[in-house]
């Protein structure tokens, strides 16, 4: 009997606490089924340390080969489902092969860890860090039970940060010369800028910044680009005339960003555009689409 | 609520009736002010606030709730006002739609109106706060009004009509932001100069667009104080001319002219100022340069600017009449070549631009003086002449104003010459009768008010007005001679009494001389179809030589009145009337000699014989009895000729009244001979022998008798009246007393 209900449940209930579980920073991450959960904030290079509880139910005695915590950092391709792709594996072996009767708890720790890339959810292609603990069993299959945890690296502002001038038109019909105060830009920043009418000869409606993502996953001929549109904001309403200048300025916090990722593990790159839209009044839209760096600057206050 | 409210702002921009919803949006965008100051105060940042509003998306409820956290932003005073100022009004260039941008402009005028780092404001800023207030709505109006020019440009040429119309309505909007400025503690006369007028004028001139121009500079006249306007002309004035051709520049100036001269009326201490800025000159150079500017320019709107411009020099500078002069010279070179004007309202406005000086100075001799005045005058219509010259003598009548000097004289003639002189009158264009006769009568009036002391000068005047008046049409003459023969004889009457010259100087001036000049003049009306009025004229004149002891003069004004009355006084009526007159002249006349007197009485007795009806031959004769007996003169009391006069009138009064007897009873007669009996006492009284107690006695008794025939009420009280006087003058004693006594009744 107790052994058919070993059957239907898991043996033992495990659950991963951190050291510093309480203070540390919880961030939302969206799941496959469309649940958010919070998970805790980690960071490249610090330690991650924790204990992790086996209890067995009604105190029943759990055989098993041994006990293991890895940590992973695995990227899965959505067209490639259930297939990880493990850049990061640690492995801490937590326990010798033997019983478990009672409440055990281990203790672990990786400390230093490397974690080079982002945790990241895009349309295509997910990178996620995970603790996998494993209760390894012969024959009645292992126990395995994950904590995700996210990964954010904070990067310094770029000592070279120049200002996107351009000009650009279509003869005789529009010129335009835009400015964006820089070409890279944190992810709580402000997109300064000034977009100057030096020929206007078709009727404007309005004018919109959008902020494109281009996700590409694969490489070589298997490479799929997905984009994306973040961020419709209206500049402009009506025709401007020639030497006018309008304005731009755009708060970047209120949009789901990520810094801008390139080439990661040769597996996808995601990078963000700022697309500048010109709308006549027959509707025609003429744009001009910048490529902008987006890095996760330190804050101040967290 | 954030959200509902935007939403509500973005549904609402769609519909048509803009004006309305952006009422309603504007009353439930204060409510959200409000709830954003409590939110601040319940401890959430205004800063943040300020960002947040800013995520939204569509940039119009964005624009509008940046306005409003952003005046928040500033009652807080978490950061200076003129940043937050400053940031809006640059980003609000993110409308460019002309309708929404202005609304969304006016929105923010609105909300920061109050909130001006102006001095004296609660958000006064450093040093240079008041330039950063001024920048601030200066930028704002620059745009509007950018906007609002380029409405005009916005969808199907042929709605133009109506858009220009709406464009119109929505001026207030743009204007606004002038009277802010003006409203401004700090805006004093340096900045005004220095920052906001030649800004707000390279904005008004830079956008060249008729509507837009012609409010605003009015609006530039109309909100700021006079003193500014005063201080700042050349520029003013400078920007005129850069204005588009179409714009209405003459109701622009005139007004602004208008202003300064009432600010000059108002106010007497700052004139000194009007000097020092050498307005007039700088008025007037603009005008000929907007004149210069504007090709085709009407001769109306030239002619209003010429008139604003001579009613602020009069105000202003009423001691200069060369500006005055200066003016009508303009003016005179503006409609040069242009023929006569045509156009009624440019006509009455020259009128007006005439009458201004009239008006100003009250004295006709000041207007005289310019010397461009008449050269305008010319360039009138006959019909606009006449009137202005009545306006002319109206306004000399008015104020009593004499004119003294031949030169005015003839200068005033030149002027009034519309009513002088029949001018070369289009066919078929009648001049109203009645019209006619006041126009002349007022000439006639004008007359009298030309007068010197001094008799040679006053003869000089009266000859220009001779040599006027005779050339002036036979029309004229009945009205136009009168007065002048009058003027003439008051000058006769003030001539010194030959000999009694102390200076024994020979008068230039002498009464023969008047007289033949006198002569000449009546002679023209018996050409013209009034001999009536010659004929009184002629025994005015004959009078007045009587004074003069001029007995040929007298005489042959005598002979012709003589002339008039037999060859052109045909009417009976008028004979009757002639001849009293004749009678009541000569009676009066002392100056002829025995032989001239007997032939002109015996004429004028002849006369009354030859009367058509009977009564009036009787009253006729009876009246020249008194030509034999005056009083004062011994030489001419002929008591037989007398008794003759009267005696005759009875036998007519016998006549008439045998005549009447046959007809339609006596009443009559009975009246003459009551008024015979009446002459009898007279010269009784005066006690000519030849009128006998027996006589009168023998007259009562007739006409006793007569009365007990059935009379009428008249000659009975007229009868009983005359018995009463006799009895009053029994009365009274003494001498006559007592040759009444003799009298039994």
């Amino acid at each position: 009997m107790n052994f058919l209900l070993g059957a239907f449940k898991p043996a033992c209930n495990i659950s991963i606490t951190f050291t510093d579980g309480k203070n540390r920073k919880q961030v939302p991450i969206k799941k496959d089924n469309g649940q958010i959960l919070m998970n805790p904030l980690f960071q490249s290079q610090e330690t991650i340390a924790g204990k992790i509880h086996i209890d067995s139910y009604q105190g029943k005695k759990v055989e098993h080969n041994g006990v293991k915590v890895e940590l992973l950092g695995q990227i899965e391709m959505y067209f490639d489902r259930g297939n990880f792709y493990d850049f990061t594996s640690l492995v801490r072996e937590l326990d010798v092969p033997g019983e478990i009767y009672e409440r055990k708890t281990y203790p672990f720790e990786f400390s230093s860890v490397e974690m080079p890339y982002e945790t990241y959810n895009g349309v295509n292609v997910r990178l996620r860090y995970v603790l996998k603990v494993t209760v390894t069993r012969g024959y009645a299959g292992s126990i395995v039970e994950y904590q995700d945890f996210v990964v954010r690296n904070y990067v310094p502002p770029p000592p070279i940060n120049n200002s996107i001038k351009m000009e650009v038109g279509i003869e005789d019909c529009l010129h335009i010369e835009f400015e964006y105060n820089k070409s890279k830009y944190h992810l709580k920043d402000v997109i300064l800028g000034k977009i100057y009418f030096l020929l206007v000869r078709i009727k404007i409606k309005n004018m919109d910044l959008e902020i494109r993502r281009r996700e590409s996953t694969g490489a070589g001929a298997n490479t799929h680009v997905e984009t994306e549109t973040l961020a419709k904001f209206e500049l402009m309403d009506g025709a401007p005339v020639r030497g006018e200048s309008i304005p731009v300025r755009v708060f970047l916090t209120p949009y789901d960003l990520t810094p801008t990722h390139t080439n990661i593990n040769n597996k996808f790159s995601v990078k963000y555009y700022l697309n500048l839209v010109l709308v006549d009044e027959e509707d025609r839209r003429y744009f001009k689409q910048q490529e902008i760096t987006l890095y996760r600057l330190k804050e101040e206050t967290s | 609520m954030l959200s509902s409210i935007r939403l509500r702002c973005s549904a609402s921009y769609g519909l048509r009736s803009y004006h309305l919803t952006n009422m309603r949006a504007f009353d439930e965008l204060r409510k959200l002010e409000i709830f954003f100051m409590e939110e601040t105060r319940r401890g959430c940042s205004v800063i943040e606030l300020y960002e947040l509003v800013q995520h939204a998306g569509n940039i119009l409820p964005r624009l509008y709730l940046l306005c409003t956290a952003g005046s928040v932003y500033i009652k807080t005073k978490e950061a200076p006002a003129k940043e937050i100022l400053k940031d809006l009004v640059e980003m609000c260039r993110g409308i460019q739609h002309p309708l929404r941008g202005l609304f969304l402009r006016s929105y923010l005028a609105q909300i920061s109106r109050d909130k001006l780092p102006d001095i004296g404001s609660e958000y006064e800023g450093d040093a240079d706060t008041v330039t950063d207030a001024v920048e601030f709505v200066l930028l704002n109006f620059t745009e509007m009004n950018k906007l609002w020019v380029r409405m005009q440009h916005q969808g199907p040429a042929r709605d133009k009509e109506r858009r220009e119309k709406e464009r119109g309505e929505l001026r207030d909007l743009v204007g606004k932001n002038l009277h802010v400025l003006s409203q401004l503690e700090g805006v004093d006369l340096d900045m005004y100069r220095d920052t906001v007028l030649p800004r707000v004028l390279e904005q008004i001139v830079n956008c060249r667009d008729e509507i837009a121009q012609y409010y605003l500079i009015d609006c530039i006249i109309q909100v700021f104080p006079d003193e500014y306007h005063l201080q700042t002309l050349d520029v003013l004035l400078g920007a005129c001319p850069q204005l588009q051709p179409s714009v209405d520049i003459m109701t622009v100036l005139s007004r602004l002219m208008e202003r300064l001269s009432n600010y000059a009326a108002l106010n007497a201490e700052v004139l000194p100022y009007f000097l020092q800025v050498e307005a007039f000159s700088k008025l007037n150079n603009a005008i000929g340069k907007v004149i210069e500017a504007q090709e085709d320019m009407p001769i109306l709107s030239a002619v209003t600017l010429y008139s604003s411009l001579l009613k602020f020099t009069l105000h202003v500078h009423p001691d200069r009449l060369d500006y005055a002069d200066q003016v009508l010279g303009s003016c005179v070179k503006q409609l040069s070549g242009k023929g006569k004007i045509n156009d009624t309202r440019a006509t009455r406005e020259i009128v007006s631009l005439l009458s201004a000086p009239l008006e100003k100075y009250n004295d006709v001799v000041i207007a005289l003086k310019l010397t461009n005045y008449p050269l305008v005058v010319e360039y009138l219509d006959n019909e606009t002449k006449r009137i202005m010259a009545t306006v002319i003598i109206r306004s000399i009548m008015k104020n009593n104003t004499l004119i003294t000097t031949a030169e005015k004289v003839e200068a005033l003639l030149e002027l009034i010459k519309g009513l002088i002189n029949d001018l070369d009158e289009p066919q078929g264009l009648e001049v109203d009768e009645d019209d006619f006769e006041e126009e002349q009568n007022s000439v006639a009036r004008l007359v009298h008010m030309l007068y010197n002391d001094d008799t040679e000068e006053m003869f000089k005047i009266i000859s220009i007005l001779k040599k006027h008046f005779l050339t002036g049409g036979p029309k004229r003459l009945k009205f136009t001679i009168p007065p002048l023969v009058v003027s003439t004889l008051k000058l006769i009457r003030r001539l010194p009494v030959e000999g009694d010259n102390p200076f024994g100087k020979e008068a230039s001036v002498t009464a023969t001389k008047i007289f033949q000049f006198l002569n000449q003049i009546i002679e023209a009306l018996p050409n013209v179809p009034s001999p009536d009025l010659a004929f009184r004229l002629y025994l005015q004149c004959a009078e007045a030589a009587n004074k003069c002891d001029e007995e040929p003069i007298a005489y042959e004004f005598f002979t012709q009145a003589y002339i008039l009355y037999e060859e052109e006084i045909s009417d009976s009526k008028a004979q009757v009337t002639a001849l009293q007159l004749i009678i009541g002249t000569l009676q009066r006349m002392h100056v002829f000699g025995v032989e001239n007197r007997d032939t002109l009485t015996h004429k004028a007795t002849g006369y009354s014989a030859k009367l058509l009806k009977k009564p009036d031959q009787c009253r006729a004769v009876y009246a020249c009895s008194h030509l034999f007996w005056l009083e004062d003169h011994e030489t001419i009391q002929d008591g037989d000729r007398v008794l003759l006069c009267l005696k005759r009138a009875l036998k007519i009064a016998n006549s008439a009244q045998q005549m009447g007897s046959n007809g339609q009873g006596s009443a009559g007669s009975v009246t003459l001979f009551i008024e015979i009996l009446n002459k009898y006492l007279y010269f009784y009284e005066k006690g000519i022998p030849q009128i006998t107690v027996e006589s009168v006695e023998s007259l009562i008794q007739l006409i006793k008798n007569e009365e007990s025939m059935p009379s009428d009420p008249y000659a009975e009280s007229l009868f009983a009246s005359t018995l009463q006087f006799m009895e009053f003058q029994k009365q009274k004693g003494g001498a006559i007393g007592d040759r009444y006594e003799e009298i039994k009744v």
